[in-house]
């Protein structure tokens, strides 16, 4: 077979298979340096962005401190000094994740991280605490003590009262203990993950722009024309990175005052599809 | 310089409006470098560091379970007062309606709605044979409580009501000496044993075992005895002692000094505020707020108004200062209002 008939069976083998469809499907929206970015924009630059990282580290602690009470069983941490060590492991990891990923919460709020297309990040993320929240529920419910005896007995009425606890028995502990230990942690898991590879995908969220009216009291105007390739990943290839980790001294796509051609950054040729206009013109500016 | 505005379902090539709290400008600046890796990594590192410390420095919080045994011990006559109203089909699960019981109006609604009720039962207690004749039932050698066993059961319903009725009285002030329940007399028939008997085989322990609704050996469903215990006043004077009743924010709180389910505040919030904290249909209400409010944090990116309250707030300023710190001065004049000391 000649190496051009082994080209095209390979062309043809990715169109004609399941398998050749993710693949394709999956390097196109997740290459690996966007997947794994090793360079960020230089405006993010702050301890608020920390928040989604400690969520996720909190995170595995808790997976890791259930795990091992699994290995042992509900009743160990009841008898054992170990068991009751590797129970406060899973209680406090569990505060600080619900802590972390609050605070992450309205730090991107605060952001408007919803912008540029990233709803579904956003939507990801509150589908992710309001999991979490059952997840944690639950485990409060198959902790065999006090707490859970009296949380199910006064939780049972709202549960009941959705109609929901017909079939999600509160006071059920073989199934509460199933919830938290498979179902929940699965689909937390699955939900954290989706939000991750949506963060990767569309990226940080740009800080606000100004608008075109405050543009316009400054004298200058905002190029509207929408692109349909406007894709932020892309976009982050036509940028040389920076030799160092400091920050821009000054953005070009985000200063006005200059001419374009003074300020263009070394971009490569935008694929077809992108234009290539200023971002913010000056009245003068004809270019 | 390339001007990219991300949109949601941008129209190629058509201009409009650009929308601040939907559209972005997308970065074609400058990078630095960054380690996702090593972010991650470190931050599982200060987490571990963090939590292996609150757990040596505070433990987690471990009170054993009321039991009926301990129950029926502790409060005696709290236990025979609850059982007669098992029997008689009066207690709080006995007419709690959907999905326990089929009971007349029971069931909370909101406005025509009732899904508790349109659900149905799903997890039928009898709490007469589930709670009090079943358990007893089960005790071997007692000639005396198998022949109330019998009588009580092959009675007619208005006879059986008549006696529930008569010790209904005299168990109200009924009092314990002596490992017995001390009852007037009175023209209950054999209630009296009936009761006794169920108090003796709860102090014993066995009726914690004899609820269960498992026929096999193996249990995990305690549905029964949480219940019975629930409808009791010791559970709910013992939670209260430990400042958990609902009005005392119990749903989040824990036993101890522990934070318990902070986040669970906003739902807890509700039923301390009226009309909820006395309305008769408090939780399903409750649920309701609960359930909108989520769904509009859900949705807060496509709803006019609330996704533009960051921008109006400004806190993003803080946030991303360095890079505010290197635009214009002429564009910064113009930007939303701020923190002024972040303005060059």
């Amino acid at each position: 077979m000649s190496t051009s008939s082994v080209e095209e069976f390979v062309v043809v083998a990715e169109k004609a298979t399941w398998t050749g469809k993710i693949r394709e499907k999956a390097v196109t929206e997740f290459p690996p340096d966007r997947l794994l970015p090793d360079r960020q924009p230089a405006y993010v630059a702050s301890w608020a962005y920390v928040f989604g990282a400690l969520s996720i580290g909190a995170f595995i602690v808790v997976m890791l401190s259930g795990a091992v009470l699994a290995v042992e069983g509900p009743a160990w941490w009841h008898k054992s000094n170990v068991g009751l060590f590797v129970n406060s492991l899973h209680l406090w990891s569990t505060e600080l994740f619900f802590m972390f990923m609050v605070v992450h919460l309205w730090i991107k709020f605060f952001m408007a991280a919803w912008r540029g297309r990233r709803k579904a990040t956003w939507i990801t993320g509150v589908i992710a605490f309001a999991v979490s929240i059952g997840a944690a529920f639950t485990g409060y419910l198959s902790q065999q003590n006090f707490d859970s005896e009296w949380i199910g007995t006064q939780a049972k009425d709202g549960i009941n009262a959705t109609g929901a606890g017909a079939f999600w028995n509160v006071l059920n502990f073989g199934q509460m203990l199933m919830w938290h230990i498979v179902l929940l942690p699965l689909l937390v898991a699955i939900v954290i993950g989706i939000h991750v590879l949506l963060v990767r995908r569309r990226g940080v969220v740009p800080p606000f722009a100004p608008t075109e009216a405050q543009l316009a009291k400054a004298g200058l105007t905002l190029t509207t024309t929408i692109t349909a390739a406007a894709s932020p990943p892309l976009l982050q290839e036509l940028a040389e990175p920076l030799p160092t980790g400091q920050p821009a001294p000054a953005e070009p796509a985000t200063t006005p005052t200059q001419e374009p051609t003074a300020q263009a950054p070394t971009l490569r040729e935008p694929p077809p599809g992108l234009s290539r206009e200023p971002l913010w013109k000056s009245p003068e500016d004809k270019s | 310089m390339s001007t990219v505005i991300a949109s949601d379902n941008p129209p190629a090539g058509k201009a409009r409006r650009f929308r601040p709290d939907r559209d972005v400008v997308e970065w074609q600046g400058a990078y630095r470098r960054y380690d996702l890796a090593k972010e991650v990594f470190v931050s599982f590192l200060v987490v571990l560091v963090l939590v292996v410390v609150c757990a040596i420095v505070f433990s987690s919080p471990d009170e054993r379970p009321v039991t009926v045994r301990s129950w029926s011990n502790a409060a005696p006559v709290d236990f025979a007062q609850t059982a007669m109203t098992e029997l008689d089909g009066t207690s709080g699960v006995a007419t709690y309606g959907p999905p326990y019981t089929n009971t007349a109006g029971a069931g909370q609604v909101l406005g025509p709605i009732s899904i508790e009720r349109a659900v149905g039962v799903r997890i039928p207690i009898n709490t007469a044979q589930d709670f009090v004749l079943r358990p007893l039932a089960t005790l071997p050698d007692r000639p005396a409580l198998d022949a109330a066993l019998g009588e009580y059961q092959g009675a007619s319903p208005a006879q059986r009501a008549s006696w529930d009725a008569a010790y209904e009285k005299v168990v109200a002030g009924a009092t314990f000496s002596n490992g017995q329940l001390v009852v007037k007399n009175g023209p209950y028939g054999p209630v009296g044993v009936l009761i006794s008997n169920l108090e003796s085989m709860a102090r014993s322990g066995a009726l914690d075992g004899a609820l269960l609704a498992s026929p096999q050996l193996y249990a995990t469903n305690y549905t029964n005895p949480l219940l019975f215990i629930a409808d009791g006043t010791y559970l709910a004077d013992q939670a209260g002692l430990r400042h958990l009743q609902g009005d005392q924010w119990g749903m989040m709180n824990e036993t101890g000094n522990f934070p318990g389910q902070a986040w669970l505040w906003l739902y807890t919030l509700w039923y301390q505020i009226p009309p909820m904290n006395t309305s008769s249909n408090g939780d399903v209400e409750v649920w309701a707020i609960m359930m909108v409010l989520t769904l509009l944090l859900a949705l807060l990116p496509f709803i006019p108004g609330l996704r533009s309250i960051p921008r109006w707030l400004g806190v993003y300023r803080l946030i991303w200062r360095y890079h505010y710190r290197s635009l214009s001065p002429d564009i910064l004049s113009q930007m939303p209002p701020g923190p002024q000391s972040h303005r060059r």
